[in-house]
């Protein structure tokens, strides 16, 4: 008889790994990376494999320097570095790009002992490192020019940025405003890589919730913040601030909603937690982008919320079974 | 589908039950074994103290341990024969303990005077006393003995008895046979129980993956009194806690017992088994048990006796299928792996499991990335995640603080773990450290 | 600023009066809060010391040298300490000893003695899943490549926190002085030792006939006799399964601790 195993109980396994559920969230922005290319062009196939070979390189290193396993298999880096890319403007510099991914891995993850340490996104520290540092090219976007329309790209604004800029020169609404709404949906307008089409990113969203990889928690309260909040301004003056549809449709939200906010790592690991967490998100999302120098907010309210993480954690464990919630007896 | 109606609790998962290998499959007789080895210790408490020593000639049924202590029960031998060792042997905990080995005579004798009863000419104490004597105890796996499980304290009035035939572990199928097989004989033993307790409110509790159960159950109680309740198909649907929650609708406060809100909960095989003691005068020398899984030639449902290595019943289902990776007892949930086949099967033995190679993850666990799958699998809603990283560092008094000690040791958490965490062992430790320090103080 | 001056304030009018001496013991101690001593962590042992009026416990960790200094601020009469080092009663590791089973789970041998009592056969032997080289406040325990636990005799300071985590009692505390061990842990008769590992004690009484004095043997394991321990090394070279170690000579297979120790008795006759 060939030698036994032994273990404790229990004895199977439900046969789902860390690296399929990576794997299945790497598919799930294929059709937001697919669209990237078709509106960017090559540029953004570049700025796309810079990040993600920069990263699973980046965590090799770490992983040799630190003397820890090799975890590149476990296919976070390389999500890590998707991720990264679809936040990148599409015509960033390689280096830019290559910078980004270091800083993702070695300050948004390895410092912290790698995957499930990081307290923070490590995608989004990369962002707004460079968001700070490289102001400028982080910020100058290019209207898309289809693959093979023979439209050159040429330098554009956000509509968010356009929004920010029209409101803060005149107090109102740039003209045309609404016009755009259906491109907005499609992709058709400037933006990062991953920003632009809500279509794309919405389909891999569906895969994630049909996996159940992403529960209903984070994403709805998000959108939900966010909808209310903005629709509340509109109603006060729809002359100054945007419908809320157009909140949802421009700048990183739905990018940030189904694929950052989402990270497990950084989120809190109740139902509760999830829901304030999701809140919070939104909240901070609304204030920045209406309020806040930056034209978009998506990224520090998902930072700020991945700080609090812990603190929503330690305040929103479940009722054991068989205790009472406080106060009753 | 009414499969949303159906009474659960919260959290849980869903394992593939793979009973369909032996749920068709009518019970079977083993023969004897040509050596039984019967322990000592197969209950939880004390185990028995040998009353017999090698060259006895014993009977089928005769005493061969006696009980030690209220929370013990005697050890029989399972057929008539010669004793011919009282030494230590392999358990199935792993170790060697003191185990009585009988040689059959192939007689299959029973012993004279076997204490026959009408239930009704019983009062409370001395079927207590009868099924103490029999050895009955939790036959679900937890070997709890019943007497003691009957005997709740005067100031806690129990109302309700729930009867569990669940069988939420994958694979198992023994009780579902023995319910529909036998079900006049867990009816039999409900009475006697309902004699015992003095309530009214009966519950069966079956799981809706045995509709045939459920149908053969809810037509024999009919006008019983008893009320046979479908189940949702959801794993640890069979826990004690979890089952009263959901038959009705009361929670068992933390560090309590059933009994705290008033419910008692019996095994089918044990109420079966109840039934057998107390009627025909048999004490607990035979279960229901289920050999399957990939290992084994001919997956079956067996009527065995207690003591028979399970080398035997391996034989008797036409032998192993490859080389065995794993030998399981009980369920793949929470069942016991075993050293070797040469083990013998005790009354808590609802299973013989076994896994080959391709069956089982081997692979050093990752780390946590906070998914949160435990978090909701939890049926006892604790922090899998957060408890096993407390109890990595040794702060177990934080864990402590975090209900540890309310973990019931389901196993969902390690079964939805992608990072493959040990969490449920990383939780046993844990409580063992807890009740470590609570014995020191 | 408002806020700290607040704070400053605050802590100057609630600042608790301490005893000075105990101050000054606390300084002394290693700071390992190891609790050897037996008092929550090092201030409480200092502040016991310091309301006490003898010296109720020892602070292993600090030795002979932190007791008398503490003798010496208290006016207490100077105890001696007698210096211990825990060392790890085998050499059993993956390659010489064998497993009954493949262990699967916890990388912990507390855990993983609840399965079947571990996975080493030999039922006294190491099983190398590194409890006590976490618990170890000193880091003076390493895990070799074939996983056998090995004590630093330069980084030991006998607080036994090593002790109380096996679950198979490998470790044992033994007068820094004794360098001679007999590193098995096994009862099992010798034929049955033989069959589960190359480096076990098999009782064959060699030692015994070599150096009588500083041997004894009991339930199938000899055992040094720590006061003739100065005899003991003249039997390691006899012993036929190479269980007896000189850890003056070298440290078991594996390990990094390669430095040579001259035995404390010794260095004070030196000094």
């Amino acid at each position: 008889m060939a030698e036994l195993y032994l273990s404790s109980s229990p004895h199977i396994h439900s046969g789902e790994t860390t690296d399929k559920v990576m794997r299945a969230v790497i598919y799930s922005l294929l059709p937001a990376c697919g669209v990237a290319i078709y509106f960017f062009g090559l540029p953004a196939l570049l700025v796309l494999l810079t990040c993600t070979f920069g990263c699973v390189a980046t965590e090799a290193i770490c992983n040799r320097l630190f003397g820890s396993k090799l975890s590149i298999a476990d296919g976070s880096a390389a999500l890590t570095g998707i991720l990264l890319a679809l936040n990148m403007p599409p015509n960033s510099p390689w280096w830019l790009a290559l910078l980004g991914a270091v800083i993702a891995i070695v300050v948004g993850k390895q410092v912290y002992g790698g995957l499930g340490y990081n307290p923070f996104n490590p995608a989004l520290v990369a962002r707004v490192v460079l968001l700070v540092s490289f102001p400028v090219h982080m910020t100058s976007w290019t209207t898309p020019s289809p693959l093979g329309s023979g439209i050159d790209a040429v330098t554009t604004a956000t509509p968010l940025g356009e929004w920010k800029t029209a409101v803060m020169l005149t107090g109102k609404l740039p003209e045309n405003f609404s016009a755009g709404m259906g491109d907005y949906f499609v992709g058709n307008m400037a933006g990062s890589l991953g920003e632009v089409s809500a279509l794309a990113l919405l389909l891999g969203a569906a895969y994630l919730f049909w996996k159940k990889i992403i529960s209903w928690h984070v994403p709805l309260t998000f959108l939900l913040t966010v909808v209310v909040f903005s629709g509340l301004f509109w109603l006060v003056d729809p002359s100054r601030y945007p419908n809320p549809l157009f909140h949802l449709l421009t700048g990183g939200l739905i990018l940030g909603v189904f694929f950052m906010a989402t990270d497990m790592v950084t989120s809190p690991v109740t139902g509760k937690g999830m829901i304030i967490f999701g809140f919070g998100c939104g909240l901070v999302t609304v204030l920045i982008r209406l309020f806040g120098g930056y034209p978009e907010g998506v990224s520090f309210a998902i930072l700020l919320m991945n700080a609090a993480t812990p603190l929503i954690d330690r305040y929103t464990r479940p009722r054991v079974f068989g205790t009472l919630a406080e106060g009753k007896s | 589908m009414a499969m949303t109606n159906l009474k659960t609790f919260p959290g849980g998962l869903h394992p593939a039950d793979n009973k369909q290998w032996t749920a068709a499959k009518p019970v079977e007789t083993v023969p004897l074994p040509q050596e039984l080895i019967i322990p000592l210790s197969q209950h939880i408490g004390a185990p028995a103290e040998a009353c017999v020593e090698v060259g006895t000639l014993v009977k089928k049924g005769q005493v061969i341990g006696k009980a030690k202590g209220f929370v013990s029960v005697p050890v029989h031998a399972s057929t008539s024969g010669e004793v011919v060792a009282v030494e230590p042997r392999l358990h199935p905990s792993g170790r060697s303990l003191p185990s009585v080995v009988i040689k059959p005579d192939g007689e299959d004798v029973w012993l004279e005077n076997l204490p026959k009863a009408d239930p009704a000419t019983l009062d409370a104490d001395q079927i207590k006393d009868r099924l103490r004597d029999a050895g009955i105890v939790g036959m679900g796996g937890a070997t709890f003995p019943a007497h003691v499980k009957l005997s709740p304290p005067e100031e806690k009035p129990i109302d309700t008895l729930i009867i569990n035939g669940v069988e939420c572990e994958p694979y198992l199928t023994a009780d579902h046979r023995l319910m529909l097989e036998e079900p006049e004989k867990v009816l039999q033993g409900v009475d006697i129980l309902r004699r015992v307790l003095g309530v009214n409110n009966i519950y069966i509790g079956i799981e809706a993956n045995k509709p045939d159960a459920i149908a053969v159950m809810s037509e024999k109680c009919a006008g019983s009194g008893v009320e046979v309740v479908p189940l949702e198909v959801k794993y640890p649907q069979g826990a004690e806690k979890q089952l009263i929650l959901a038959i009705t609708g009361r929670e068992v406060p933390s560090g309590g017992l059933p009994m705290e809100v008033g419910v008692v909960v019996q095994n089918v095989g044990t109420t079966a088994a109840a039934a057998d003691a107390i009627i025909n005068g048999y004490p607990l020398i035979e279960r229901n048990c289920t050999v399957t899984g990939s290992g084994i030639n001919e997956q079956k449902n067996l009527r065995i006796k207690i003591g028979t290595p399970l080398q035997h019943l391996v034989d008797f289902c036409g032998g192993l299928n490859g080389d065995p990776a794993k030998l399981i007892m009980g369920g793949p949930m929470m069942g016991m792996t075993q050293l070797s086949l040469g083990v013998p099967a005790t009354r808590g033995t609802s299973g013989l499991l076994i896994f080959r190679a391709g069956d089982i993850h081997v692979a050093e666990p990752g780390p946590c990335i906070r998914c949160a799958r435990c978090v909701r699998a939890c049926p006892a809603k604790l922090l899998p995640t957060t408890l096993a990283a407390y109890t990595r560092l040794n702060m177990f008094e934080e864990a402590e603080e975090y209900n540890a000690m309310d973990c019931i040791e389901c196993g969902c958490c390690s079964y939805s773990c992608p990072s493959l965490i040990p969490l449920v062992q990383s939780l046993r430790h844990a409580k063992a450290a807890i009740l470590e320090k609570r014995r020191k103080m | 600023m408002l806020a700290a001056l607040a704070l400053g304030f605050a802590a100057k009018k609630f600042a608790v009066e301490v005893d000075p001496r105990e101050l000054a013991i606390l300084e002394l101690l290693p700071g390992a809060n190891c609790g050897a001593c037996g008092y929550p962590g090092c201030s409480g042992y200092a502040k016991m010391l310091a309301g006490g009026d003898k010296i109720a416990a020892t602070c292993p960790p600090g030795g002979a040298a932190v007791m008398d200094k503490i003798a010496n601020i208290m006016g207490f009469a100077p105890i001696s300490a007698d210096p211990k080092v825990a060392v790890v009663m085998c050499q059993g590791d993956n390659r010489k000893a064998k497993d009954k089973y493949i262990y699967l789970g916890l990388a912990d041998c507390q855990a993983a003695q609840k399965v079947a009592d571990g996975p080493k056969q030999c039922p006294g032997g190491c099983m190398g899943l590194g409890t006590c080289e976490r618990v170890c406040p000193f880091g003076a325990i390493e895990m070799t490549p074939d996983n056998l636990a090995v004590i630093s005799r330069k980084k030991c300071t006998g607080c036994g926190k090593c002790v109380a985590s096996c679950p198979r009692d490998v470790i044992k505390l033994a007068p820094l002085d004794a360098t001679t061990h007999v590193l098995c842990n096994s009862n099992d008769k010798g034929a049955l030792v033989r069959k589960y590992c190359e480096v076990g004690c098999i009782a064959c009484q060699i030692c015994k006939k070599q150096a009588p004095e500083a041997y004894e043997i009991e339930n199938f394991l000899a055992k040094v006799v720590y006061e003739n321990y100065d005899q003991a090394p003249a039997a390691v070279e006899k012993c036929p399964t190479k269980c007896i170690r000189d850890f003056m000579t070298s440290y078991p297979e594996g390990s990094s601790f390669a430095e040579v120790m001259v035995p404390l008795k010794q260095k004070n006759e030196a000094a």
